[in-house]
């Protein structure tokens, strides 16, 4: 699932962009506790690592497209009008649902 | 230090207004076994926790449970959204309505207010994660009796996975004991408490 493949990302709207974030960021928290306790396990590293790297990028094209989720992922530029992180919707107000 | 991630864990879109469930679900706001009381308990107990994968265990899944946190304040809050008086006083929701209107405050179902005697955090590695062991199953009895009463699908699907997630910790704290167990000296494993004990090894 998920697989790097060229330009398969950039034809997702919004709201698939938003699951994969949300299936992706699962599989990150789900292997940061399992590595807790299971620190030398090398093929769950690879996993976590594949997960994660994935997780930086569909964020990054996140906030590209429609505002950032961390202000990590804040993109902005000297000609930006208008400060995206406080102005799009909370999620708890139906914003990255 | 900590950074906000603007969604919430798992995606929710409740469509019909509850008051009467939000009052059953808030007790997961700050209840007894509340994602509040979870988190402060693992983030509280895991600065003198001696081994840091312990340490550093306390510190994700107290995180996590902010994220729970989250989430079980939005389901409230969408559960009250657009209230009417007459639909507030007959779901039995009047009494929370005139201490805090819809906003959202940490208290069981019951009425009581969130306090930190609900947890523990006792200073010996056995015995904290022995706590968050109950801690986590009384979470996931909690979450298996708000769903006998809940019948709103949109409700269920996040509770479910909210349950799940209790489950999943139980695990990893499981775990955390068993690698608790192994380092202890055991000629002297009841007497000694890892957190506190640091000379009795050497006497």
């Amino acid at each position: 699932m998920y697989a790097n493949k060229p330009g398969m990302t950039q034809a997702m709207d919004r709201k698939k962009l938003m699951k994969a974030i949300h299936e992706v960021s699962f599989a990150v928290v789900e292997m940061t506790l399992y590595l807790d306790t299971h620190p030398y396990e090398t093929e769950a590293i690879r996993y976590f690592n594949h997960y994660n790297k994935l997780k930086n990028k569909l964020e990054k094209e996140y906030a590209a497209s429609y505002g950032p989720l961390t202000i990590a992922n804040v993109d902005g530029d000297n000609n930006d009008r208008k400060w995206k992180w406080a102005l799009e919707e909370l999620p708890w107000r139906g914003g990255c649902a | 230090m900590w950074n906000y991630e603007k969604r919430l864990q798992y995606p929710l879109k409740i469509q019909n207004t509850n008051p009467k469930l939000a009052q059953f679900i808030i007790s997961q706001y700050g209840g007894p076994d509340g994602e509040l009381g979870a988190s402060m308990r693992y983030l509280s107990q895991r600065y003198t926790m001696p081994y840091p994968e312990v340490a550093g265990l306390l510190t994700d899944i107290g995180t996590e449970e902010l994220a729970h946190f989250e989430m079980i304040g939005a389901i409230v809050y969408q559960l009250t959204r657009d209230l009417t008086v007459e639909e507030i006083e007959k779901s039995g929701f009047g009494p929370y309505y005139i201490d805090h209107t819809t906003a959202l405050w940490p208290q069981a179902a019951g009425g009581i207010p969130f306090n930190a005697c609900e947890f523990q955090s006792k200073g010996d590695a056995i015995t904290d994660l022995t706590e968050n062991l109950a801690a986590e199953q009384k979470a996931r009895t909690t979450y298996d009796n708000i769903l006998r009463v809940a019948d709103d699908p949109d409700v269920c699907d996040a509770i479910r996975f909210l349950r799940a997630r209790e489950i999943v910790h139980f695990q990893r704290f499981g775990e955390a004991l068993r690698l608790v167990q192994e380092k202890l000296d055991e000629k002297n494993f009841y007497a000694y408490n890892p957190e506190f004990d640091k000379t009795v090894q050497s006497r």
